[in-house]
């Protein structure tokens, strides 16, 4: 998909779908100018992906419920918990083995 | 804009320190012991889960009741290296076999006695396919976004 293909737009994508953000945070935490981030939030709402909220003078920045956005910020998070317990239960087997062999 | 909306392939990695046959063999006849019970589609808590070893396999859920749930199946069984695994659970935790997204997991060497294992969840966009009815399933407090939250809660509460 061509919204989420550039790496600075998927990790803005991900930071939105951590928590709702502004445009100054999102430029205060991904190194690159606040023009640069508002083209990708662009981007990013044509492919309802994330949507804006205006509060006071700027908007805040969601996952949009309406597009896949939310489900794929889920499954993300769901497969990297998966794998993580993967591994946990490699090293737990491998512990156990190495009990064995004392 | 009238594109229709492809999502990128979710995409996650990680190293374990075992042969790749190992990894292999961990990831699918051990699925039950390490597959969070959190992620569950059964009515029933989740006893086990089970990819069953081979070409056309069942992937499925066990409850502590003994009820069987349906995930898909098995699409490509390559050992050690290489499993496609067909995920048909929709939006709103129903299993659907007209359903099709895809679940590719590739275990390659990664140095001595160390394997990497690669995990693509791709054809996201299909799940959109139900249109408004996955629309309303997003909006509920039951769809995607309350089961984000709680996930969400359960993390930091690590």
């Amino acid at each position: 998909m061509v919204a989420l293909a550039d790496p600075t737009r998927r990790k803005v994508f991900e930071l939105v779908a951590e928590e709702p953000r502004s445009v100054a945070n999102l430029a205060r935490t991904v190194p690159v100018s606040q023009p640069a981030i508002s083209h990708h939030l662009k981007v990013l709402r044509e492919a309802r992906l994330v949507r804006a909220e205006p509060r006071g003078a700027s908007n805040i920045y969601h996952v949009d419920p309406h597009g896949l956005g939310e489900m794929r910020a889920w499954l993300d998070q769901m497969w990297g918990n998966a794998l993580d317990a993967f591994r946990n239960e490699i090293n737990k087997a491998k512990e156990r083995n190495n009990d064995g062999d004392h | 804009m009238t594109a229709i909306i492809k999502p990128a392939p979710v995409r996650k990695s990680v190293t374990v320190d075992v042969p790749v046959a190992t990894a292999f063999e961990v990831f699918t006849s051990g699925f039950g012991r390490w597959w969070p019970a959190s992620h569950s589609i059964g009515k029933s808590a989740l006893r086990s889960a089970t990819i069953e070893p081979k070409a056309g396999g069942r992937w499925f859920e066990t409850g502590e009741d003994g009820t069987e749930c349906d995930w898909g199946e098995v699409l490509a069984w390559e050992p050690p290296n290489r499993i496609v695994l067909a995920w048909r659970i929709r939006a709103d935790w129903q299993y659907d076999p007209s359903l099709l997204t895809e679940v590719e997991i590739n275990f390659s060497e990664a140095g001595e006695n160390a394997t990497r294992v690669e995990l693509e969840h791709r054809r996201l966009e299909n799940m959109g396919a139900a249109g408004e009815a996955v629309r309303e399933i997003f909006e509920s407090d039951r769809g995607w976004s309350g089961i984000l939250k709680n996930y969400v809660q359960l993390i930091e509460k690590r």
